[in-house]
């Protein structure tokens, strides 16, 4: 559809909507939109942004195939309950202002939420627009919904600042800015406590900085969220490693921080545990991608001192969506062959589905159903090839997917120059180790109350440190979690 | 917050000296722990170096490097009153001091610097200390004023005989190894290859070996895992499990092909940069 056509139907619609005559068959067979993109090509050589945003038409129309349930089902997918449908709402009758308002009651980060979270497993999974065409797929794209609210709202620079209470004197440590850390400071600073965000890194955001690339989530806009922290008063301390430059205890004990909330996420790369991983051009993902988003050694040569590989043909290992961050970065930088290597098949991958199509359309090669047995080296100690058995799918295990079983005797060999690992992440053992009393679990995570309190008292604890590898969504739903929890702690404490 | 350079010195050709501001990091570090400095946020590398003082009364920290490549070349060219925008430390785990009685200290080159408070720390500890100290030629042989301090005895070995005795370090850490009794403990600090051959010495005569690994690093906090090793067959993250590990574990083969990973970018952008300096004039 043009955007003639598009702008005609949508005229039909709305005079159908005001006159109260918009029957859920003409919902129901509004086309779903689809989101503009950059030109794959084009884009294989660039790092902007791929997704480019609905129109202001594409988002009307995309609302109004919401059939405004009354039991709301989306709203339970959401893990932190916005009110989906009264937003969608408010985007046919064009109130974008009070749209990004009611995201905002429950969300601080609409712009990035609509961009990086997993909607086809959290509230478009049960849409009742999706379930009556029996495919998730043809939801009503709350995602992109949220993402056009939340832009229209940033290209006002209309980051109104929350109000901050009146200072109580009180001081909360946040350690770790990244999604979580941002919302837990955001919430305890309106409060009025005195916050101070510490961040190991030079540059804030976490993972939203160093992991999620450019082209996925601009940087811009985590810079935004931080810039609107800092407004409201809190103090962010880059180069700050808690557990080294001081602990937990001084921070509480000598500093006179009353409480402490840990969100520093789970960077503790997991490795294949295979024959030739330390070879050169074998890389985690976190170190792969931290080169290319945090220290932008994309532009090495062109300012950046940072280096990075460039080899012809790389190899990533994983199916979620941190390997789609890395095949489409190699791509990104120069690489002619990019294979995708995941040991289950595509229906078992963790990754958005949004994100898997752009894997593809930039011509990433998919290799389901396979996994490294062993990394080949020259003699030089450089990667020359990988060998990987083929699989085949078992009963589901614990994770409840089907467990991918090795076929004897299917050993293949595929040429590549890299090889990104990028299977997970452990638990950071730093905190643990310096935080005498702190409970963790058998997996080093922190262990937490429903509140998020840890077995310390003051200290809370939220994220991928507590939940192992997640998502953004959930960081920031502990955060805001653990947020409420500290300041109801403080409100009794001197 | 940024980090302002009190005072500098040029040790020898190329390796240089500062004590820079840094009183939290100042404040936590023990011996054989490192920073991860970055000179600007925007498009700046982060390299680790170690602490080779720590002065937590007055907040500062030393710092010796080589200027070997871009980031250590432009922290050379700072001046006193300067200032590194990002410093983070102290990281990895501190050395294991205590008393085991004689200990041999082999530095090689620049890895004098960071061998200097280990040999302080232990001495203190009531340790007897011998130093070995090697370097290509006299010029560039360091701190030996200060190794001298803080030993019991101090031999010197230049590879072409400018000054001490010519011969590589293992030679004499070989003849102090036969001595009766051996020495309790060897921490050997230095290129990668001569950390290798002390190890090959010392493992003949069962001494006990600490090294000291420079890898590569990025975060230096555990997350990346490209500064990881091989010891005792099992992969180790020398940011968090180290920088310290026992010599006789480490597979040091393996360790020198990934540290010359990114050689030829790393000659390229300091080649770039001494361009650059030329045509602005600042090599004067």
């Amino acid at each position: 559809m043009n955007e003639q056509q598009s702008k005609k139907l949508l005229d039909e619609l709305l005079k159908k909507y005001r006159d109260g005559t918009l029957k859920p068959s003409d919902r129901l067979n509004i086309p779903p939109q689809p989101m503009p993109v950059q030109d794959p090509t084009k884009r294989r050589k660039n790092v902007n942004e791929v997704a480019l945003g609905y129109t202001e038409i594409q988002a009307c129309l995309e609302a109004l195939r919401c059939l405004q349930c009354k039991n709301a089902p989306c709203v339970q997918g959401c893990p932190v309950i916005i009110k989906i449908k009264d937003f969608i709402a408010e985007i046919v009758e064009g109130n974008y202002k009070k749209a990004l308002d009611i995201i905002r009651e429950n969300s601080l980060l609409p712009a990035v939420c609509g961009r990086v979270c997993p909607q086809e497993v959290q509230c478009q999974l049960p849409c009742t627009v999706g379930k009556k065409f029996k495919n998730v797929c043809l939801s009503v794209s709350i995602g992109r919904l949220e993402r056009f609210v939340a832009d229209w709202g940033e290209k006002l620079h209309d980051a109104s600042v929350p109000e901050v209470a009146a200072e109580t004197g009180k001081k909360v440590a946040v350690i770790g800015s990244g999604p979580g850390g941002i919302v837990a400071a955001t919430n305890i600073r309106k409060t009025g406590h005195d916050v101070t965000i510490f961040e190991a890194f030079h540059k804030p955001g976490g993972v939203m900085v160093y992991g999620i690339p450019e082209f996925r989530l601009p940087k811009a806009i985590v810079q935004e969220e931080i810039d609107q922290l800092k407004k409201m008063g809190a103090n962010i301390v880059c180069n700050f490693i808690v557990g080294r430059t001081r602990t937990i205890k001084q921070l509480m004990e000598e500093d006179g921080f009353k409480a402490v909330y840990i969100g520093v996420g789970a960077g503790l790369p997991i490795f294949l545990g295979i024959e030739g991983e330390h070879l050169v051009g074998v890389y985690s993902a976190n170190e792969y991608l931290t080169r290319a988003n945090l220290m932008r050694a994309y532009d090495f040569g062109k300012g950046a001192d940072t280096p990075i590989a460039r080899p012809k043909t790389v190899a990533v290992i994983g199916g979620g969506n941190v390997a789609m961050d890395a095949a489409r970065t190699a791509v990104r930088l120069g690489a002619e062959k990019v294979y995708l290597v995941y040991r289950r098949s595509e229906k078992e991958m963790p990754a958005r589905v949004e994100e898997v199509q752009n894997a593809k359309d930039e011509g990433i090669e998919f290799h389901l159903l396979q996994n490294p047995k062993r990394i080949i080296g020259t003699s030089d100690g450089l990667v020359k090839a990988i060998e990987c058995l083929k699989y085949e799918l078992g009963e589901p295990d614990s994770s409840g997917r089907r467990r991918p079983i090795p076929i004897e005797g299917s050993e293949f060999t595929i040429d590549v120059d890299a090889v990104v690992v990028a299977i997970g992440n452990g638990a950071n053992p730093l905190i643990g180790q310096t935080t005498p009393g702190l409970a963790l679990n058998k997996w080093g995570y922190i262990v937490v109350d429903e509140n998020c309190k840890t077995s310390l008292d003051g200290v809370y604890a939220g994220g991928d440190i507590v939940l192992g590898a997640a998502t953004v969504i959930l960081a920031m739903g502990q955060g805001r979690t653990a947020a409420a929890a500290i300041n109801e702690y403080l409100k009794n404490k001197k | 917050m940024s980090h302002k350079i009190l005072s500098k010195k040029q040790l020898c050709s190329n390796v240089f000296m500062a004590d820079i501001e840094a009183p939290l990091v100042a404040a936590a570090a023990k011996p054989g722990q490192f920073v991860i400095l970055c000179l600007s946020t925007a498009y700046s590398e982060r390299i680790p170096l170690t602490i080779a003082v720590s002065d937590p009364e007055k907040g500062t920290i030393r710092l010796i490097w080589q200027a070997v490549g871009k980031t250590t070349a432009e922290l050379a060219e700072l001046k006193v009153g300067d200032k590194v925008e990002n410093i983070l430390g102290p990281l990895g785990r501190p050395s294991h001091i205590e008393k085991f009685g004689t200990i041999v200290c082999v530095g090689g080159g620049i890895g004098n610097a960071p061998l200097l408070p280990i040999a302080t720390a232990m001495k203190k500890a009531g340790n007897k200390i011998i130093s070995i100290l090697g370097a290509r030629t006299k010029e560039l042989l360091i701190l030996e004023n200060d190794f001298a301090a803080v030993s019991d005895e101090k031999i010197v070995v230049t590879d072409d005989g400018s000054y001490g005795k010519k011969a590589l370090v293992t030679e004499p850490l070989d003849e102090v190894c036969q001595r009766t009794p051996k020495p309790d403990l060897a921490v050997a600090i230095g290129p990668a290859i001569m950390m290798k051959f002390c190890c090959e010495v010392t493992r003949r005569y069962n001494v006990p070996t600490v090294v000291s690994l420079n890898t590569i690093m990025i975060d230096g906090t555990g997350m990346c895992g490209g500064c990881r090793v091989e010891v005792a067959g099992q992969t180790k993250f020398v940011c968090v499990d180290g920088p310290e590990f026992n010599g006789h574990q480490v597979n040091f083969d393996l360790m020198m092909k990934r540290i010359q990973a990114y050689k030829k970018q790393e000659q390229q952008a300091f080649e770039e940069y001494k361009r650059h300096k030329c045509k602005i004039g600042l090599d004067s």
